[in-house]
């Protein structure tokens, strides 16, 4: 029942999540990153404050977040195929799965930034201080162990959902385990995929609070 | 033109606050002359912090003019008006220093807003924290420091950009009276040795008295009473100013006995 073949499944598949969770992660950033600043510049305690802008990025972040996963991944498939090709496969799923982390990775980022004193901003802003260097050097300079813990978290999300392409034939692990574990009734397949998962996830969060509490200058250690 | 370096010119603020608004500045003018270390003193509420904010423009006066060396700030471009600021220095009571960063890169950051090389900023951040004393932290964290010696690195990063004016928004009211003494001292040689205009907002007489020259006195968004430090002390004419000479006597005797 278990051979090398299923190894190096196994392996492909791990390789297949890691890719993809990381991949998405990354292009989720891209998107989700100036549109988390934008937010938090255009709010009404913000920097910039703009209700137009801050009105419509919340509505279209309440609705692309209220889009179950599942859903998302069938009805964004034609882009899909327009930008990677195909439908299925690892590669593909990156396209769903940056459009479902984007809109997370705004708001986790908003949430940071907005943990900001105040105070050192308007002193910043006292020193005569473009915005653009109030966002690089006091708002991101200062949220970073936030933002990084931010990064653990949308990163163990894009993992969950990575798997849940499997239904569809999305690649790695969670593919595996709805082929092998869902429909040809393989338990023991099924379980190892389910531990492998666990333990990326345990890695990756484990990584991520090492990495914010090294960098993190707040408290004396 | 010295006598009156910076003229605040009626201004008001009001804040819409839950059910109604606050009037935090009814009609203020205030004329504050070259080289002077003025004093603000006032109750909690009594708009001070408003009032030396609308000199930098950290918060927009509904109404009236700020005029600074005969320019009124309130019609400078955002452009403009951010290059002015960094001759406006600030410090705060809570010091609002970065705390992901260290001392000397605190101090290097309003050089570093202005474009100075790196070299030349780290150079000139350790002179100043050689001037405030705190060269030897120039590697620690804010965390790692007392809230006095915080205060000295926040000095000497306003230091930095060389202003011409010197905001202190209740610098010392988070700082025990021992260094609340030192952190006036430093404020005070800075002020004979760079001559810097300096407006210091408190609510301590203890602070006025030590060193300030002149003093206005504010209550509920207005102006009662302005006048040089020992005139009001010794003949203290409005209400409000008696009050607070009231409070500092009563804190000393509490003190004694």
């Amino acid at each position: 029942m278990w051979d090398n073949t299923m190894t190096i499944m196994m392996l492909e598949g791990i390789r297949d999540t890691i890719y993809m969770t990381v991949i998405s992660t990354f292009f989720g950033y891209l998107i989700g990153l100036p549109i988390g600043i934008a937010l938090t510049l255009t709010d009404k305690n913000g920097l910039r404050p703009n209700k137009a802008v801050y009105g419509v990025l919340d509505i279209i972040i309440n609705i692309t977040r209220s889009v179950p996963f599942l859903i998302l991944l069938i009805v964004v498939m034609p882009l899909t195929k327009l930008i990677v090709g195909k439908s299925y496969g690892s590669t593909a799923t990156i396209v769903p799965l940056t459009l479902a982390a984007a809109p997370f990775i705004g708001r986790m980022v908003e949430s940071s930034l907005k943990e900001v004193n105040k105070g050192v901003i308007e002193a910043a802003v006292s020193m005569g201080a473009k915005t653009s260097t109030i966002v690089l050097k006091v708002l991101i300079g200062e949220a970073r162990t936030s933002l990084i813990v931010g990064v653990t978290i949308v990163l163990g999300t894009v993992l969950g959902y990575s798997a849940m392409a499997g239904v569809v034939g999305g690649g790695g692990l969670g593919d595996i385990a709805i082929r092998y574990g869902y429909y040809r009734y393989n338990t023991p397949v099924m379980l190892v995929t389910l531990v492998f998962i666990v333990i990326i996830v345990q890695l990756m969060q484990y990584i991520g609070t090492f990495i914010s509490k090294k960098t993190d200058h707040r408290n004396n250690h | 033109m010295n006598d009156n370096y910076i003229t605040l010119n009626s201004i008001s603020k009001r804040y819409s606050a839950g059910n109604g608004a606050v009037e935090a500045l009814k009609s203020v003018s205030l004329t504050i002359p070259k080289n002077e270390i003025f004093g603000v003193i006032g109750l909690s509420g009594a708009g001070k912090s408003t009032l030396v904010r609308c000199i930098n423009l950290l918060e927009r006066p509904d109404s009236g003019e700020v005029i600074i060396d005969g320019e009124n700030l309130l019609n400078l471009s955002d452009e403009k008006l951010r290059l002015r600021r960094q001759k406006i220095g600030m410090i705060f009571q809570h010091f609002n220093l970065l705390e992901q960063q260290t001392v000397l890169n605190n101090v290097c950051f309003p050089l570093e807003i202005r474009g100075i090389p790196k070299k030349e900023r780290r150079k000139k951040a350790l002179e100043l924290l050689q001037k405030v004393g705190l060269a030897e932290k120039a590697d620690a964290y804010p965390s790692q420091l007392s809230g006095g010696q915080k205060q000295r690195v926040a000095i000497a990063r306003v230091l930095a950009n060389e202003p011409d004016i010197l905001l202190c928004d209740e610098a010392t009211s988070a700082l025990d009276p021992e260094t609340t003494k030192t952190i006036l001292g430093l404020l005070k040689s800075i002020h004979d040795t760079m001559g810097i205009t300096v407006i210091i907002i408190t609510h301590e007489m203890k602070v006025i008295q030590e060193i300030c020259t002149s003093v206005a006195v504010l209550e509920n968004g207005e102006v009662q009473e302005t006048g040089t430090v020992s005139e009001i002390f010794a003949h203290p004419k409005s209400k409000a100013a008696k009050r607070l000479l009231l409070l500092e006597e009563e804190e000393e005797e509490e003190n004694v006995g």
